[in-house]
């Protein structure tokens, strides 16, 4: 049992009894934490509106016996105003921390992963993209050891003429091997490129046609994995 | 672990807001020493409720009748409407006395991460309140928090356009409070929602 600093973004909270709140974090050096914000619901809470999804904070917790942290003290780093303001934008963020919530397992650090979220969240507050919910779904999958293979028919090894997706079979197909549904071109360039270290050039692209269609497979690529639906994903759309 | 008919009741009552698991367990052994007369007081209570209470077809307050008794009541103020999450925001701003006008219940706010949005909320039925009771003025009471903040602003962006005011509490600030007890977010919601002082909900 012991104090620690660390710094993290809030994913999620759930009520506890009458004015308590657990708190889970994905936290810098410790990986995800659950904790306890004791009378974070009281107005006059010491806490008030910190410890909320998609929060950055430097907190003091104190480590318990059991699975249960308690916070004990929370700063603001970053209130990403822009997010706060923006229901559209609220949700794409809620759809990034609910992926992130889902790989991560409890009390693993993972500093890179925890960066990759951070830097999408900064992205999403001061100049957001359509392409960058799916960019983060698809860094985030390769980052995990998952995404799709782009380079090549995942069948006959040939580099040329791809023009078919399938997530479940784990990648890309020619145009004699063809699987799972057809994709363009543009959009199989595109997202070698969020993969390839062209992330910047790739978060221009405005194309409808193309963001949705990588949209779509970066949605099914995640559910696939993850075996369940991003809840967050759709809900603002009307 | 235990026998069916216990495992269901800790189940049932382990669905509910705010009981855990262990709580649930506690309540369930609480509920088998009690007397059977007890025990049908509490279900019939529950079942008459149900039973009895519906939602009020216009505001989706809790109500007796297809219409609450504050959409009944002639006295209230008509082109005034209070939107909340909740039936209990309601019990809350009538204790104040302040507000005059009539409510509207929302059902939740914002929440994309339980994959509640603006089509799972009452918010079609607010925007179709609008013109047919001529409401003037709509004021906006969610809780003080991400998701409250994002439900406030969607709606102010749909009912701007239809020509109606729209204000927020400034919530968050207990009158009277102390300022300095009151985090930046807090206070910076607060400075957000500021109001004219001569508006008479000031102190909602
Ligand atoms: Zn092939
Ligand atoms: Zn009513």
């Amino acid at each position: 049992m012991s104090l620690y600093r660390d710094q993290g973004i809030v994913l999620r909270t759930w009520k506890l009894g009458e004015s308590d709140r657990i708190i889970v974090i994905i936290t810098e050096e410790n990986g995800k934490v659950r904790a306890v914000a004791k009378g974070v619901r009281k107005t006059r809470s010491k806490f008030g509106g910190r410890l909320e999804p998609t929060s950055h904070v430097a907190l003091q917790l104190f480590r318990g016996k059991g699975e249960l942290g308690i916070v004990t003290q929370a700063e603001t780093i970053d209130r990403f105003q822009n997010i706060r303001s923006n229901p559209e934008l609220f949700s794409d963020a809620s759809a990034m921390l609910e992926v992130v919530d889902h790989v991560s397992p409890d009390q693993s650090p993972d500093p890179s992963r925890y960066k990759m979220l951070l830097g999408a969240l900064q992205t999403l507050d001061e100049k957001s993209s359509p392409l960058l919910v799916p960019s983060f779904f698809l860094k985030l999958l390769e980052h995990e050891g998952l995404a799709p293979e782009l380079g090549f028919c995942i069948k006959c090894l040939d580099t040329d003429n791809l023009v078919s997706i399938s997530i479940s079979e784990g990648g890309v197909f020619c145009n004699k091997c063809q699987r799972g549904r057809t994709i363009s071109d543009t959009s199989i360039a595109v997202m070698r490129a969020i993969l390839g270290g062209g992330l910047k050039q790739a978060l221009e692209v405005k194309d409808m046609q193309t963001v949705s269609e990588i949209d779509r497979i970066a949605s099914e690529a995640v559910e696939f994995h993850l075996e369940r639906k991003i809840r967050s994903r759709r809900v603002m759309d009307t | 672990m235990y026998i069916d008919a216990v495992e269901e009741v800790i189940d049932a009552l382990g669905r509910l807001p705010g009981i855990g698991p262990k709580s649930a367990q506690r309540i369930t052994f609480h509920l088998m020493r009690l007397p059977v007369e007890d025990i049908e007081l509490l279900t019939s209570a529950i079942s008459l409720m149900k039973e009895k209470i519906r939602f009020c077809d216009s505001c989706f307050n809790i109500s007796e009748q297809e219409l609450c008794p504050i959409c009944k009541d002639g006295q209230r103020d008509k082109g005034m409407l209070c939107v909340v999450e909740e039936p209990k925001d309601i019990i809350a701003l009538e204790k104040t006395a302040e507000f005059r006008g009539k409510y509207h219940v929302l059902g939740g706010s914002i929440s994309p991460i339980d994959g509640i949005g603006p089509e799972q909320l009452k918010v079609a039925e607010l925007l179709r309140r609008i013109e047919p009771e001529r409401i003037e003025e709509v004021i906006i009471a969610m809780n003080p928090n991400i998701e409250g903040e994002a439900t406030a602003i969607y709606i102010a962006r749909l009912l701007e356009p239809l020509g109606v005011k729209v204000t927020k509490i400034a919530s968050g600030l207990p009158v009277g409070g102390d300022l300095e007890y009151a985090d930046e977010l807090t206070l910076g919601r607060a400075l957000v929602g500021r109001h004219p002082v001569n508006e008479e909900y000031k102190n909602v």
